[in-house]
């Protein structure tokens, strides 16, 4: 499946990359190789086998639902980049 | 007596506990060492005083009789991991001044162990990496230079500090991350020892994540038993990471045993690619008769899905990565990035733009790509369903076999820069490594030679789930008959 420069600016928005001049097309052509090279998974009879989701096979533990922290509000704030009055600072979303 | 820094570990602990030579004088040679070796790269940030306290503790503790399995010990501490009160990066401009205010399980473990942490060490941008050259910080360089030059060469990746700093004689040992090759390739390229245990072994709890159902942590050093001594202390049930076993940690050290009698050892025939280097196949050929001696039974195995394996892990891998660093948004911690007044939509964009380097962001792009509506099911749920198949290949091999002898890296350590225009060639270098990973198996790499350019090559085995001892024994067994004892010459 080939990726061209539309899909890129698309995917690029959905991650929420900005992308600098020239590098639409110079990620265009990467991709279009590594795509290359993974497309030969194609080619693998996979039906009928599941996907795996779980590396390990083990049975997820379950815990109380309590809380089990909290009260660390300056903890949490403390590597924010803009944080006042015990919130995290943004840019204004609302008009 | 030999210089302090050239001990193994587990002579360290001997010397320390026979009061040879102190703690506090044991860190502080290894403090030198460290300052002395700046123009490797192998440290981001430098904890001395840090060092000297646990030194001094660890020193206390020995004199009370109640000292830990790592008291005084000089290590390492890749920074994935999260150190509080430690600045913690990632190698990524997107966490610059970021200081946790936390600690990893995996380090609480080291440190509740006496361990002496000497520094943060440098490594791929967010573990993604071969060569540590994806760095924001600068690659790291290798201490070991190929004969007749003096050519700046990768110590691997993504844990390039650690394996420089281990092979260098900075620290005693190292912690790790791998999550497609990144301990044993690098350990590999700079001839020390270095083990990936099996998924769920070590706690991923604050482990800067990468590729979540792959990421592990390990240990690296320069002999099997010190590999064995720090993966014991940084192993355990964590209720913190759900994906954590439940299980308890074996007394690997104390069992290791290189007699491989009743053993069988599986040759996959897959890994025979075309093109093989012939010093490596040597190598491996070398490696098999090792092993007999060792009184292994050796048998040929088949792993059918081996050539899927890598394009499986750069659907993976990525598609995870792209989920985890959705985090990395400007707000909550780390880089803010673009002019006041922008939307919060151009603050993102303007933030991960200019935070994240050019590989992580290849694959972001990689990773939203097969995750996005139109492709998952042709990409991400295909590799899922591959990937299954490749751990069942290796479900189906242990039926004959209980291990497997590989080689770690298709190559020696190349050199800086030859690389990274070409991200495929790139990728290609963790062919070897990369399916155990997919399987959540335990493996190691062990120094076994150095090839004609005088550059160290690994032997790589792989064992079952949760059999760690086995593939440490074999690891053992490996090191006995190789008896690699070269070390990088000082040139720093």
């Amino acid at each position: 499946m080939a990726v061209d420069e539309t899909i890129v600016a698309r995917v690029a928005s959905l991650a929420r990359l900005r992308l600098a001049d020239g590098e639409a097309s110079a990620l265009t052509t990467e991709l279009n190789n590594i795509f290359g090279w993974i497309d030969q998974l194609q080619a693998i009879d996979t039906d009928g086998v599941e996907p795996m989701t779980s590396v390990m096979a083990i049975t997820r533990p379950w815990r109380d639902d309590v809380v089990n922290d909290g009260d660390i509000a300056d903890d949490v704030l403390a590597n924010a980049p803009d944080a006042a009055h015990g919130f995290f600072g943004v840019p204004k979303v609302i008009e | 007596m030999m210089a302090l820094t050239e001990l193994s570990l587990a002579a360290m602990k001997q010397g320390l506990a026979d009061r040879q030579f102190s703690a506090r004088e044991l860190v502080s040679a290894h403090i030198d060492a460290v300052a002395a070796a700046r123009p490797l790269n192998a440290f981001l940030v430098e904890t001395p005083e840090l060092a000297l306290a646990s030194a001094d503790a660890a020193d206390a503790a020995l004199q009370a009789g109640n000292a830990g399995l790592l008291a005084g010990i000089p290590l390492g501490i890749k920074d994935l991991f999260c150190t509080k009160g430690v600045p913690t990066t990632a190698a990524s401009r997107i966490l610059e001044g970021f200081t946790p205010r936390y600690e990893s399980t995996v380090t609480a473990k080291l440190f509740a162990a006496g361990a002496a942490m000497l520094g943060k060490l440098n490594l791929d941008e967010f573990a993604m990496g071969s060569s540590n050259e994806t760095s924001a910080f600068g690659p790291v360089i290798s201490p070991w230079r190929a004969k007749g030059s003096d050519a700046p060469l990768v110590p691997g990746g993504s844990s390039g500090g650690s394996s420089a700093a281990v092979a260098a004689r900075l620290v005693a040992g190292a912690t790790g991350t791998d999550t497609g090759g990144s301990i044993r390739q690098p350990a590999a390229f700079t001839g020390i020892a270095g083990i990936k245990p099996t998924y769920g072994r070590c706690s991923r709890w604050g482990v800067v994540a990468f590729a979540s159902s792959l990421d592990q942590p390990g240990a690296m050093a320069r002999t099997v038993e010190d590999c064995a001594i720090l993966l014991e202390a940084m192993s355990g049930y964590d209720p913190r990471d759900s994906t954590s076993i439940n299980a308890p940690v074996p007394a690997w050290s104390r069992q290791l045993s290189a007699s491989l009698a009743g053993k069988r050892v599986g040759i996959p025939k897959e890994y025979r690619v075309d093109g093989m280097d012939p010093t490596v196949e040597a190598l491996w050929k070398q490696g098999v008769a090792w092993l007999r001696d060792a009184g292994a039974e050796i048998v040929d195995v088949s792993l059918p899905h081996t050539a899927a394996a890598l394009p499986t892990y750069y659907i993976v891998a990525p598609a995870e990565a792209s989920s985890n660093l959705a985090r990395y948004d400007g707000v909550r911690y780390g880089l803010r990035a673009g002019p006041a007044g922008q939307s919060l939509a151009e603050m993102y964009e303007a933030t991960r733009a200019a935070g994240f380097g050019r590989e992580v962001r290849r694959r972001i792009m990689i990773g939203t790509y097969v995750l996005s509506a139109g492709y998952y099911d042709a990409y991400y749920l295909k590799a899922q369903k591959v990937r299954a198949l490749i751990a069942r290949d290796f479900e189906r091999a242990f039926a004959s076999c209980d291990l497997m002898l590989t080689p770690t890296a298709p190559s020696t350590a190349f050199a800086l820069g030859a690389r990274v225009a070409d991200p495929l060639a790139m990728y290609l270098n963790d062919v070897f490594t990369v399916p155990a990973s997919l399987a959540g198996l335990p493996a190691m790499s062990v120094p076994a030679g150095l090839a004609p350019d005088g550059l160290p090559l690994g032997l790589h085995i792989i064992g079952r789930a949760m059999d760690e001892q086995g593939v440490l024994d074999a690891g053992l067994a490996i090191e006995q008959r190789s008896g690699f004892s070269e070390a990088p010459q000082r040139w720093w």
